[in-house]
């Protein structure tokens, strides 16, 4: 079963989607990170899907249950590096994607929310530690 | 007049037959030189459709097309599935109607996407979806 | 004895075109300016070789059969070029006209004393010219249409420059109608600067649009959404009082997108939200 592989760094979560996706890979996900979020009290969410051509109602969908689950578990969730195409096509679907916060890369990503999260949260851990895909 | 240039019928089962189905769509698009955008939007308008037709029509077929007409290039997608039918297509247009627990932007959606659509369908027959996408359109 | 009409016309090929050339250069519509009496020269001689080749081998006279083809390409690369370089249909119409009339003098001149003969073949050349003459008008209008489409392209892609005012802040000053066809276009340009520049901000601004109805409006929203989706945020600028009045008249809804009167405005904005601060520099009095 493919799996995609979520990162810890620090206070935030990690996900950077490299395949296109299909429904139920999306569902894995949305799984996982729920879980990972719940296991490692993490503060932020950082989707990357620079990667992905495309994005239809269905992922759509899974990103914003991402983003509102999290945020049920104290967590905010970032999607960054959205290509232009992807976009358009989205806005012309009709999904704007309310609620979710958005940002052009990682970098901007994590500022947005180290900003978000406040100063109290920053550096609680002196190393960023990363972990591997997680393992079932 | 639309003529069709070239014919390519593919076999819709499962969930996984999808992403092979987008990349033909891709290598198609690609080939009458429609831009990345145009690329997009008809993908993500055969996703759409593609997963109406596993989830509600038990699979299908869809018939890959590059068509022209004048000077313009385009690729017609025909979805065909022996599924239940739908009773009001109207509905099914309508944003946000679903009888599953979708967002409800699959049907109007794909056809905010495309240039031609056309859905046709008979409970208990099944349902016909054509969408067509022009190269600079 | 029956006149071999090809052969006649091989031997006849460089009166032919001395005749055509003749006629070309004496009409008084001769561009000068744009084709040079060498090019003529070569354009002409080119022609002739083909069209008398072509007589030779074929009995043809529909110009539309497969044996045509190498005549309609050489006259068809002529009638392109000609297009393009904004000979008139006049003037292009000339050139295949004068070679008809210099092919039906020679005729005339060669078959003297059988009027049969005469008839018969200036019936076959007519047909054959005016069906080449048409060929070279679809072609000539075919060529000028891809002028018109380059130019149309060219236009709008003028049209939707996009600017970069300062680290991180993009501007898009839009000039005329948006219709969803532009729309698309600066929505593209757009985001593709964004994504190139890593720019966060970007200013829409709309003085240069006449009117604004709800469907630009619409496409406004569009537009804006579109770039939130990517990360950076859109500031419509530029609206003019009138805008503000029929946009509020129309019932649009512009509250989810920061607007402001003028570039200005917009560009303070974005030094704020970008933490950037604009000072005049104050000049230290000089002690003496």
């Amino acid at each position: 079963m493919d799996k995609i592989p979520i990162l810890r760094m620090g206070n935030f979560l990690l996900v950077t989607i490299q395949v296109d996706l299909y429904d139920r890979l999306a569902l894995n996900l949305e799984a996982d990170l729920v879980q990972m979020v719940n296991k490692t009290s993490a503060k932020g969410v950082l989707i990357d899907i620079s990667a992905v051509s495309i994005v239809d109602s269905f992922m759509g969908r899974i990103i914003g249950n991402i983003a509102s689950m999290s945020k049920i578990l104290d967590a905010e969730t970032v999607v960054v590096g959205m290509q232009p195409a992807v976009a358009i096509t989205l806005i012309e679907l009709g999904l704007p994607l309310k609620g979710v916060h958005t940002a052009l890369d990682v970098e901007k990503g994590m500022a947005l929310l180290k900003g978000m999260i406040g100063p109290d949260f920053e550096d609680t851990e002196e190393e960023t530690q990363e972990d591997g895909p997680i393992a079932e | 007049m639309v003529l069709s240039l070239s014919k390519d019928n593919i076999q819709v089962l499962r969930e996984q037959d999808v992403v092979l189905l987008r990349n033909r769509v891709k290598e198609v698009a690609v080939k009458i030189k429609m831009g990345l955008v145009n690329q997009t939007k008809l993908i993500t308008a055969a996703s759409e459709l593609l997963r109406n037709m596993l989830r509600y029509g038990n699979g299908g077929t869809c018939l890959v097309e590059v068509v022209s007409r004048g000077r313009d290039n385009g690729v017609r997608l025909t979805f065909v599935d022996q599924g239940p039918g739908i009773p009001d297509i109207q509905q099914a247009m309508r944003d946000g109607f679903s009888t599953g627990r979708s967002l409800g932007l699959g049907l109007p959606g794909a056809k905010r996407l495309v240039n031609e659509f056309d859905i046709k369908s008979k409970v208990g027959e099944g349902t016909t979806v054509m969408i067509l996408k022009w190269a600079n359109g | 004895m029956p006149i071999n009409i090809s052969k006649l016309l091989e031997k006849q090929k460089k009166n032919i075109l001395e005749l055509w050339m003749k006629n070309q250069l004496a009409d008084e519509g001769l561009r000068e300016d744009l084709i040079t009496n060498e090019e003529l020269r070569s354009q002409s001689e080119e022609l002739v070789n083909s069209l008398v080749a072509n007589l030779t081998t074929s009995n043809s006279t529909d110009v539309d059969s497969e044996s045509w083809n190498p005549v309609i390409e050489i006259l068809g690369g002529i009638a392109i070029t000609r297009a393009r370089q904004g000979f008139s249909p006049r003037e292009t119409g000339r050139f295949v006209y004068s070679l008809k009339e210099a092919l039906l003098d020679i005729l005339q001149g060669q078959i003297k004393d059988d009027a049969k003969a005469l008839f018969d073949e200036s019936q076959k050349i007519s047909r054959i010219m005016d069906g080449l003459a048409i060929v070279t008008f679809e072609t000539f209008i075919k060529g000028r249409e891809e002028v018109i489409l380059r130019q149309t392209d060219e236009i709008a892609e003028i049209s939707t420059p996009v600017i970069r005012v300062w680290d991180g802040i993009l501007a898009l000053p839009i000039i005329g109608t948006l219709d969803s066809q532009r729309t698309q276009i600066v929505m593209e340009n757009l985001l593709q600067e964004i994504v190139e520049s890593g720019s966060s901000i970007a200013i829409l601004d709309i003085s240069g649009v006449p009117a604004v109805d709800s469907l630009v409006a619409q496409h406004l929203i569009k537009t804006v959404s579109a770039t939130r989706l990517m990360g950076a945020e859109c500031i419509i600028s530029g609206i003019r009082p009138e805008i503000a009045q029929t946009v509020v008249h129309l019932g649009i809804d512009l509250s989810s997108i920061i607007t402001k009167a003028s570039l200005a405005s917009a560009l303070a904005y974005a030094f704020r939200s970008l933490r950037l601060e604009v000072k005049k520099q104050t000049i230290q009095p000089k002690i003496s």
